[in-house]
């Protein structure tokens, strides 16, 4: 067990940063336009788009231009994913005749895509039709994804960049990450995916005849709908046979390859990456989990070659694989361990937690599918978190928390990690009385202040909306387990919505007219509360000189700067959500094991 | 100020969706169905031109000359591939150790031959309650009574369980499985129920 482990996560990490780094070469001539002048067809295409549009791509906007202009892109993609929804049962491609999705579950859900959440209130193959899988949720994989790499590279242009007012064109930093990054990459891993067995059409749901026929129990109702009861007041059961089992169909591949590759995770099925016809095999679940890290870990590289230096790109990539590598040890390391309380009634032990796995991933595949997940602001998952041991997912639920920067969202993540890493050198600036720079740039009283929005904005709105969450009544009736767990499930829906992550503890009935309200204003805020901020660090850091490198510049390029960086990650985090987490996963923990030993 | 940038914004936003919505998705079934039209289809099991079921999605068994797979908690039948879910019940919840409990009786009962403790496969509901496998340990379980109830050899049925072994991808992802249907068809393949 722990050999596999090793093995597999070391191949893992391996082969993600062997491909990250070519990736972001490819990147970094992408995005800063160096690609387009060299081979004059993409520039061709890329000039043509700007025309269909009507935009003048030669503008260098300046950032509050560059924001507005993402803000309007994406409210855009809002309305059309809300009115998809809406409207679906009288639009085309609709076989199972889906009816119109109810309003406030399409508000969550039209937020949910826009901003790279993917949280999922709804059942997606009893819920969407085929139409709005694709026209509305796969083009939000894409946009969404876009958009977090446009604002990264408008960033990294901040630091790049000296005495400059603008920061590069949003629509052709659009365009590009979507046309020339996203699309071939998702074209060749959804052929891919097929190959394994994932499936690809626009059929009718499909009958088969079932090898031996199935019976079950379902209370018995009266006319009016009402569960019978017997005169003791237990609900009287009938007896059903069914002898057909219905196979959902659909473009699945399409969407589910966008799905991983930009950090999305809103799956087609309801059990997502867990579904067979989602992740069929050993190699689809490897290849899925190396799609969810790899735009995130080769922008690292594209910071490095974009800023001069790709040592300042490794260190950064040096501290998200540290604490990734330490968390899945301890995940791992939980979920082998079976649940005591089934191993009392005489369960074998050596499989390990197996309730709300898939056999053909067992334990380290399913660990470490749910620590990239978290790590990344993915959030599809092939195991269901709410079964997982109570410190593995204590551990998912605070790499959310610590703001999706361990390789984080496709954009998202870096943009996450670099305001960390301006909060790094101004505790250091603090402690030795200078000024702090980062890159050659001074950082200042207005990126400070601008830094502490964007990190603080995220506890509030989960410690907040969890508060709210508990004391509500209608809020709690949505718990499923009961006891600390049930306040985890809470705690998790608001990490998971406010950081932009999207899985769930499943068992909790979100949606809910309060659930759909309060997680689709995380999730917005989540996103544009820290984006906006973002941007206009980016702007104030242009016009800015680039300084020169003096004895007295605290180097951010060497192995002291990861562990400052690690440092303030990790301290920021446990300050911020140990008491929350005390309450939830540790206590669930506490009991579980209480008088085990263990 | 903002008026230049509204247009831009829209039209972009509908060039990207027909491109990203429209086309990708039809281009990738274009190539989906001929490259790999079996598997696209959801890699159906067909018998005298009827489909009885996919090799990918699990299917409920109980008679005893069966191999049984994974619970699932599917409602309102178990194994709907029309809306998978987990249990989501947490390792406290009262009603899995419940549900854990009278799995594991009702193994017992079945299996008078094994003593030991029952492997954990058999007992606990798969993530996606559509799980087309059970862990090799849960198929050499199962032997004595699927022998027994069609009256076949133990050692024959061990040689079919290990001819539907299937190992992980490349050999070193995932775990060792064996596809439950597939082996059922098989056993029923041999004529004696």
């Amino acid at each position: 067990m722990n050999q596999s482990a090793v093995l597999q996560t070391g191949l893992y990490l391996l082969v993600l940063l062997t491909l990250a780094w070519p990736l972001g070469r490819y990147l970094a001539a992408l995005m800063s336009g160096g690609l387009a002048q060299r081979l004059g067809w993409m520039g061709k295409v890329d000039r043509g788009l700007m025309k269909l549009i009507g935009a003048n791509g030669e503008e260098d906007m300046p950032w509050w231009r560059y924001a507005t202009a993402i803000v309007l892109f994406n409210l855009a993609g809002l309305l059309a994913v809300y009115l998809l929804q809406r409207l679906q049962l009288s639009l085309p491609f609709n076989p199972a005749g889906m009816p119109n999705v109810e309003a406030a579950s399409a508000f969550n859900t039209a937020v949910s895509f826009v901003t790279n959440t993917n949280w999922q209130g709804y059942v997606g193959e009893a819920t969407m039709s085929y139409l709005t899988q694709m026209l509305a949720l796969t083009v939000q994989n894409f946009l969404s994804a876009a958009t977090g790499i446009a604002v990264v590279v408008a960033l990294v242009r901040g630091f790049a960049r000296k005495h400059a007012q603008g920061l590069g064109n949003a629509w052709l930093d659009l365009s590009r990450a979507t046309v020339w990054l996203l699309l071939p990459l998702a074209s060749l891993f959804a052929v891919f995916l097929v190959g394994q067995g994932v499936i690809q059409n626009f059929s009718p749901y499909v009958e088969a005849q079932l090898v031996e026929p199935v019976s079950y129990q379902v209370a018995k109702t009266d006319e009016a709908g009402k569960p019978l009861v017997d005169a003791q007041g237990a609900a009287v059961m009938e007896t059903v046979t069914v002898r057909t089992q219905t196979l959902a169909m659909g473009p699945v591949a399409s969407q589910e390859a966008i799905k991983l590759l930009g950090t999305n995770g809103g799956g087609f099925f309801n059990a997502n990456s867990a579904h067979p016809y989602e992740n069929p095999t050993g190699a689809s679940n490897f290849l899925q989990m190396l799609s969810i890290l790899l735009i995130p870990a080769a922008l690292c590289f594209m910071f490095g070659h974009m800023v001069g230096d790709v040592r300042q790109g490794v260190v950064v990539l040096a501290s998200m694989t540290l604490i990734f590598g330490a968390m899945v040890a301890v995940v791992v390391w939980a979920e082998s361990h079976a649940n005591p309380l089934l191993v009392q009634l005489g369960m074998d032990a050596g499989l390990g937690n197996m309730e709300g796995k898939e056999t053909r991933f067992g334990i380290v595949a399913s660990s470490l599918f749910a620590v990239i997940t978290t790590a990344a602001s993915c959030g599809a998952v092939n195991t269901m978190h709410d079964s997982l041991m109570p410190l593995a997912g204590g551990v998912t639920t605070w790499l959310m928390q610590l703001g999706e920067v361990v390789f984080g969202g496709v954009g998202s993540g870096l943009y996450g990690m670099l305001l960390f890493a301006m909060l790094a050198v101004f505790l250091a600036g603090l402690m030795i009385g200078r000024t702090p720079e980062y890159l050659g740039k001074k950082i200042e009283s207005f990126e400070m202040k601008m830094v502490s929005i964007a990190i603080l904005i995220t506890p509030l709105l989960v410690l907040g909306g969890t508060a709210v969450a508990v004391l509500l009544p209608q809020a709690l009736t949505s718990l499923w387990n009961p006891g600390a767990h049930g306040f985890s499930e809470a705690l998790y829906a608001f990490s998971s919505a406010a950081n932009n992550n999207g899985s769930a503890f499943a068992g909790l009935s979100a949606n809910t007219p309060y659930y759909n309200l309060a997680l689709g204003l995380a999730m917005w805020f989540g996103r544009f509360g820290v984006l906006i901020p973002v941007l206009a660090i980016a702007g104030s850091l242009a016009r800015k000189p680039k300084l020169a490198v003096s004895v007295g510049t605290m180097p951010t390029h060497g192995p002291l700067f990861v562990v400052l960086l690690v440092g303030t990650v990790l301290i920021v985090g446990a300050l911020t959500y140990i008491p929350a987490l005390a309450l939830g996963p540790v206590v669930d923990h506490l009991q579980l094991f209480a008088g085990q030993g263990g | 100020m903002m008026k230049n940038l509204i247009r831009p914004a829209l039209t972009l936003f509908v060039v990207l969706s027909v491109i990203t919505g429209v086309l990708y998705p039809a281009a990738i079934t274009g190539v989906a169905q001929v490259v790999f039209p079996d598997e696209a289809n959801g890699s159906l099991i067909q018998r005298q031109g009827q489909v009885v079921g996919s090799s990918l999605i699990g299917q409920s068994f109980s008679g005893p000359g069966y191999f049984w797979g994974r619970p699932s908690a599917t409602g309102p039948v178990p194994n709907n591939a029309a809306a998978s879910s987990g249990s989501n019940y947490g390792p406290q919840h009262p009603a899995l150790a419940e549900a854990v409990k009278a799995r594991i009786e009702a193994m017992r009962v079945a299996h008078p031959d094994q003593a030991g403790p029952v492997p954990a496969d058999l007992v606990t509901s798969s993530a996606s309650g559509l799980d087309p496998h059970i862990s090799p340990a849960a198929a050499y379980y199962q032997i004595g009574r699927v022998a027994k109830a069609r009256g076949l050899k133990p050692e024959d049925v061990q040689r079919l369980v290990d001819a539907h072994t299937e190992y992980p991808s490349w050999r070193i992802f995932g775990d060792r499985t064996v596809n439950v249907l597939k082996l059922n068809m098989a056993l029923n393949a041999q004529g004696r129920v």
